[in-house]
């Protein structure tokens, strides 16, 4: 069976500036994947090249094994995408939006489907709305509708929660689960990282229009196995013998690191020798963002 | 081929939804024209024996009312949707480069049609207008409304801004237009500028359409369709190069 998503020597050029140098990134059916990265790292650029809207400088991509530019039609088939950038047009109502959007597809009847598609992302009183007159989280949700309605095995989410808010971002992500788990494929971009963290089987992290990381969530969360302890100490002084483990300052606290939970009882033996009175204590478990931070800082380096 | 409906459909719609704008509009501003012109030049002007000069007037401004609408269409619908960016519906789906050339060639010149009859139509509450040769007007409606909906179409892909489309409006379509004897007979103008006109595609559309509806011309309707059809071949094909290469529509 072909792969999902597959791209290999992906380059894009804008001009001077290189937004993609070389990325290969093969995804198989049925992953939920996160592709992370800073503004302006590429992730945009990426999906456009795999929805046609932006042609490679170098490299190749296929969608379901067919090639976007070659194979363009079958490829466009087997892909939705929920664009970044908020668009929609203002002549037509959310319904009629709907049924063009699978005209186009070549799909003629679908309104058994536009149903349940409004029904999940909580738009069906908007069904005969003018698009002029949504606000722009419902926006969002139609761009998302848009994007299903042929079903297409490969979905892909640039940042599909942007605006979105907490009720609905819950129901968003528990549609596009359910969709996971009848096998469509999703590939989603997103600034919260806990979102990724909580949903995304497998990471990328694209830095500069490169892959710095590439991994299973669970074992980018493992490689930064160093828990930390947040304390906060009365005078301000670490005893000398907890300095090794020194990692930073923040608002005023000491960060240590802390390999096991057994060398607590020992930290604080050493404090309570030194005399320091603490103030505040807290052992934090690494998550995805501190992951994707250290990659960006350590990567610029 | 349902994707094709669905993108002529949506186009047609398109306009169809502010029919006051891109309908009602354009008719009234030609019959405004037509009052003026033959309440001005009727008693002064005839050009051909036996035709009024208001009869003689208006197939010049249904024709003129075809091209103008028929660029507009395409070239508002493409300028307004790479603006607002919801170029992406109709670029994300398979649709061919022929579906979607000839959803918007045909969308435009609807609309330039639908405004030409309703110019023609209306222009009848003034003069009875003679209908000699029915398949000859058909014929250079059909024939121009699609070379200005290819035009159009070129246009709407190659503007980046409203203005630029408004600098081809007043700068090409407008001189090309007013230039081609739609007014008058190219024969009352002096020698050099009958001979220049003679180069003005839309003098032989004019032309040609007014041969359906009089039995008379400047040129042999057949030499007119002669000089239009090629342009619309060149036009078309190079909407379909630009189209298929993803010029300014896909980086
Ligand atoms: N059409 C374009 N013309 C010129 N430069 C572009 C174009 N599109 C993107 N870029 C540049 O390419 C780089 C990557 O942009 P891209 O949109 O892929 O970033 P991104 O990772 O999606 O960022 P964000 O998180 O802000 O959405 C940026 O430096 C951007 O300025
Ligand atoms: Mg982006």
């Amino acid at each position: 069976m072909s792969r999902a998503i597959s791209v290999r020597g992906l380059a894009k050029r804008f001009g001077s500036l290189e937004a993609l140098r070389g990325v290969d990134l093969e995804i198989e059916p049925g992953e939920f994947f996160a592709l992370l990265g800073p503004n302006g790292a590429g992730k945009t650029t990426l999906i456009s090249i795999l929805a046609g809207l932006v042609r490679a400088s170098a490299g190749q991509a296929e969608v379901m094994g067919h090639d976007v530019v070659h194979d363009y039609r079958a490829a466009r088939r087997n892909l939705g995408v929920v664009p970044q950038e908020l668009v929609f047009d203002p002549f037509f109502t959310v319904r009629e939006t709907l049924q063009f959007q699978s005209g186009y597809f070549g799909i003629k009847r679908n309104d058994d489907w536009i149903d349940a598609l409004l029904h999940h992302l909580n738009l069906t009183d908007k069904a005969e709305t003018n698009m002029r007159r949504l606000s722009g989280g419902m926006k969002r949700r139609v761009l998302v509708a848009q994007a299903l309605v042929h079903k297409p095995p490969v979905i892909v989410l640039d940042e599909p929660t942007a605006g979105v808010d907490v009720e609905l971002r819950q129901t968003l992500w528990q549609f596009i689960r359910d969709l996971n788990r009848q096998g469509h494929t999703i590939l989603l971009t997103t600034h919260y990282l806990e979102e990724a963290e909580e949903l995304c089987e497998r990471v990328a992290m694209l830095k500069e229009g490169r892959i710095v990381a590439l991994d299973r969530t669970a074992n980018l969360l493992r490689a930064d196995s160093q828990r930390r302890v947040e304390l906060r100490l009365n005078p301000r002084r670490l005893p000398e013998a907890l300095q090794p483990r020194l990692l930073g300052e923040k608002d005023g606290a000491f960060l240590l690191s802390l390999h096991d939970f057994g060398e607590l009882e020992g930290m604080l033996a050493e404090i309570r020798q030194a005399g320091v009175q603490i103030d505040g204590f807290c052992v934090r478990q690494p998550d995805l963002e501190e992951v994707f931070l250290q990659t960006m800082h350590g990567a610029a380096r | 081929m349902t994707g094709f409906l669905t993108l002529f459909r949506k186009e047609v719609l398109r306009f169809w939804k502010v029919l006051m704008q891109t309908v009602a509009a354009p008719i009234l501003t030609t019959l405004l024209y037509l009052l003026i012109f033959s309440h001005v030049l009727e008693a002064h002007v005839q050009v051909y024996p036996g035709v009024s000069y208001t009869s003689f007037l208006i197939p010049g401004l249904v024709m003129m009312a075809i091209l103008q609408n028929a660029f507009a269409n395409g070239s508002s619908s493409l300028i307004q949707s790479k603006i607002s960016g919801n170029i992406v519906f109709f670029l994300l789906p398979p649709l061919s480069y022929l579906e979607f050339f000839l959803a918007y060639l045909l969308a435009a010149m609807v609309r330039g049609l639908v405004v030409g009859l309703g110019v023609a139509v209306s222009g009848l509450l003034f003069t009875d207008l003679s209908l000699v040769h029915p398949l000859w007007v058909m014929v250079f409606a059909l024939v121009a409304s699609a070379v200005f909906a290819c035009f159009g179409i070129i246009a709407g892909i190659w503007a980046e801004k409203f203005d630029q489309l408004a600098g081809v409006q007043n700068f090409v379509i407008m001189p090309l237009t007013f230039l081609s004897g739609v007014f008058y007979s190219i024969h009352s103008l002096p020698a050099f500028w009958q001979a220049v006109s003679h180069y003005n595609p839309v003098f032989y559309m004019i032309d040609g359409f007014r041969y359906g509806f009089h039995g008379v011309s400047d040129v042999d309707p057949w030499q007119s369709l002669a000089a239009v059809l090629p342009i619309g071949l060149i036009l078309a094909g190079l909407t379909l190069q630009l189209l298929r290469s993803g010029y300014k529509l896909r980086h």
